[in-house]
């Protein structure tokens, strides 16, 4: 056994303050998190305007008039799906595999993929009843909150595209490898943004 | 594992920080299936008494989350993740601080706002 292992597994090696520099995995992984913990917090704010505001429908639909919860459930299925899929994906990239590097990270895409277009048809069937962001103070709070949910979704999946051609041009550089383990980090925070959204926007619509 | 990855900026010796197992999402998938389907459940069935059933969803949702961050964002209490846990202990506190001082604020204003039909009529 190693002394890195010994001190993994609960062996007093030396502290942690006499460790040295943490590898610049760890480094990274922590400049990418405090991006999440802040872009979290712009979700914070947005779903603080909606909350205040879900009430004042200005006499136009209501939440319970718009939403359908089978179309959420769908969802929220192909963005939990896309997450464990990206995980496989980055657990064949530790792996060294190509090919199904390649297969989980395409599943992810085309499930990411599927999911904005569900939201986009969610969308324009909203705008073509009449019940665009200029209706009332609820719809303009709601597509800010959710629009921008699905913004980030579609820079994740431009972000994908990326990597998978840095993996084709590059190969599995350390580099690359750090970057898509932040890639994975930012698409998991995103389901998590969504449970909040579900939670909130669509099945408190119902309560 | 290849030793190139290992290579740049690590410790001589030290351990590639894992990420899980196949296992271990799996697991994770399990639990926010679960998880998601009560909520769904919850907010459409008659069993529970009402006015209960918002509290029930948050426990649901942030259940969720936890479990999320476990298993798919692989925080722990891993010595290598004392900073990322202190973010997040901030981030929830502010998240917390923006969400509920603002429907608190709100909601208090709201209430000490006079009638808007009586509004109008003093505008005239």
């Amino acid at each position: 056994m190693s002394a890195a292992e010994q001190s993994l597994a609960g062996g007093d090696v030396a502290p942690l303050s006499l460790r040295g520099p943490a590898p610049t995995r760890v480094v990274a992984g922590y400049g990418f998190w405090l991006f999440l913990l802040s872009d979290i917090i712009i979700f914070a704010a947005l779903f603080a305007a909606y909350a205040v505001l879900s009430g004042e429908t200005a006499g136009g639909p209501t939440a319970a008039d718009l939403f359908d919860k089978k179309h959420v459930l769908i969802e929220t299925a192909c963005l939990l799906a896309s997450s464990v899929t990206c995980g496989f994906g980055s657990l064949a990239m530790q792996s060294g595999d190509r090919n199904s590097t390649y297969l989980w990270m395409a599943i992810t895409f085309i499930l990411g993929a599927t999911f904005l277009s569900l939201e986009v048809s969610e969308f324009s069937h909203m705008l073509s009843m009449g019940a665009g962001p200029t209706r009332s103070a609820f719809l303009s709070a709601f597509f800010t909150l959710v629009g921008t949910h699905g913004l980030h979704v579609t820079i994740g999946l431009c972000w994908l595209i990326v990597m998978l051609l840095q993996v084709a041009t590059l190969g599995f550089q350390p580099m690359v490898s750090r970057r898509f383990f932040c890639f994975g980090l930012f698409w998991h925070a995103l389901d998590i943004v969504w449970i909040g959204v579900f939670t909130i926007v669509y099945l408190g619509a119902h309560l | 594992m290849s030793t190139e990855i290992e290579a740049q900026g690590m410790s001589p010796g030290a351990h590639v920080r894992t990420h899980g197992t196949r296992q271990s999402y799996l697991i994770g998938l399990g639990y926010a299936v679960i998880l998601t389907l009560a909520s769904f459940w919850a907010s459409s069935t008659d069993v529970i008494y009402p006015p209960g059933v918002p509290i029930l969803l948050g426990v649901l949702a942030i259940a969720q989350m936890g479990i999320h961050l476990v298993f798919f964002l692989h925080i722990s209490s891993a010595p290598d993740q004392t900073n990322n846990i202190l973010a997040l202990a901030f981030g929830i506190f502010v998240v917390g601080l923006l969400v509920f001082g603002s429907m608190i604020i709100m909601a208090h204003l709201n209430h000490n706002m006079m009638p808007m039909d009586r509004l109008m009529q003093m505008q005239r």
